[in-house]
C-alpha cells in the first residue's frame, strides 16, 4: 500500500531534487526504501552510508519504517565546523 | 548549542562560562580558511537544520559532561556567508582541571562535526562552487553513536 509521504531536501539534495520539499506517494517501508527510490529519481549518487535521515524531526537508523503522513528529512553528508 | 547568523565573539562566550570551581577554560575556534584540496576559496556558505542540529549539539553536550568531570560546555555554529577568517564555530569548556577541559572539548567538536546537519558550499577563486563532501567524516560515521530505530508508527 502506497503511503503519503513529505519528503524534504537539503544542501546538495535539494539542488540535485531543483525543490526543497515534495509530498509524495511510495510503496516503500522503510527510510531506505525511501533514499534508493528518490536517490534514483532524482540523480545522486552519494551512498547511502555517507547520509542521514530523520523522520518527524527524530534522527533515525536506515532501517526505520515510515508511516503514512510521515514527514523524512533527507541529509547528504554533513560537513560542519 | 546555538546556530546563529551573528559574528561569533569568544571572548563574550568565555564569559558566559565563568564558575569559581573552574580551574580551567578550553576552547575551540573553527576559522575559515583560504584554500581546500588544491582549490582557492573566496568565502564559505553554511546551512543547517536547525531544530535537528541544537538537539543533536545539545546531545554531544551532554555525552562531553557524562564522560568528563567539566562543569560547563557550550557550542555555537555560524550559520550563512562566511568570509576567509571569520569564526564558523566555537567550543567552550570549563573544568576544574585542564586535562578533562581538552578531552572534552575535542569531544564536542569532533562530534558535531560529525553528526550535525550542518552543510558548507565553497565558493572558489575561479567563479566556481561546490558542497563540501567530507569524506573523513563519512568514514569516521562508524564509530558515531547508533541512532536509534524508530519503531512503527502507523
Amino acid at each position: 500500500m502506497s503511503k503519503t509521504l513529505t519528503v524534504r531536501y537539503f544542501a546538495a539534495f535539494r539542488e540535485h531534487a531543483g525543490i526543497d520539499e515534495e509530498t509524495i506517494s511510495l510503496k516503500v517501508h522503510t527510510a531506505r526504501d525511501v533514499f534508493e527510490l528518490l536517490k534514483a529519481r532524482h540523480g545522486s549518487a552519494e551512498p547511502l552510508g555517507h547520509c542521514k535521515v530523520a523522520i518527524n524531526d527524530e534522527m533515525v537508523s536506515w532501517d526505520s519504517p515510515v508511516g503514512d503522513g510521515d514527514t523524512i528529512l533527507l541529509f547528504p553528508p554533513v560537513a560542519g565546523g | 548549542m546555538r546556530i546563529s547568523k551573528q559574528v561569533i565573539r569568544p571572548v563574550e562566550l568565555r564569559d558566559q562560562l565563568t564558575d569559581p570551581r573552574a580551574g580551567a577554560y578550553a576552547a575551540f575556534e573553527g576559522w575559515i580558511r583560504n584554500e581546500n584540496e588544491g582549490h582557492d576559496v573566496l568565502r564559505l556558505e553554511y546551512e543547517s537544520y536547525e531544530p535537528l542540529a541544537v538537539k543533536e549539539g545539545e546531545r554531544v553536550l551532554r555525552e562531553a559532561a557524562e564522560k568528563h568531570p567539566i562543569l560547563k560546555a557550550e557550542c555555537v555554529h555560524r550559520i550563512g556567508m562566511l568570509e576567509i577568517g571569520e569564526c564558523a564555530v566555537w567550543v567552550g569548556v570549563v573544568a576544574p582541571h585542564r586535562d578533562e577541559a581538552f578531552a572534552a572539548c575535542r569531544y564536542i567538536i569532533d562530534q558535531v562535526k560529525l553528526r550535525l546537519p550542518i552543510w558548507k558550499k565553497e565558493h572558489y577563486a575561479d567563479g566556481h562552487s561546490g558542497w563540501v563532501n567530507c569524506e573523513r567524516c563519512a568514514a569516521h560515521a562508524e564509530t558515531a553513536p547508533p541512532v536509534v530505530t524508530r519503531v512503527h508508527a502507523s
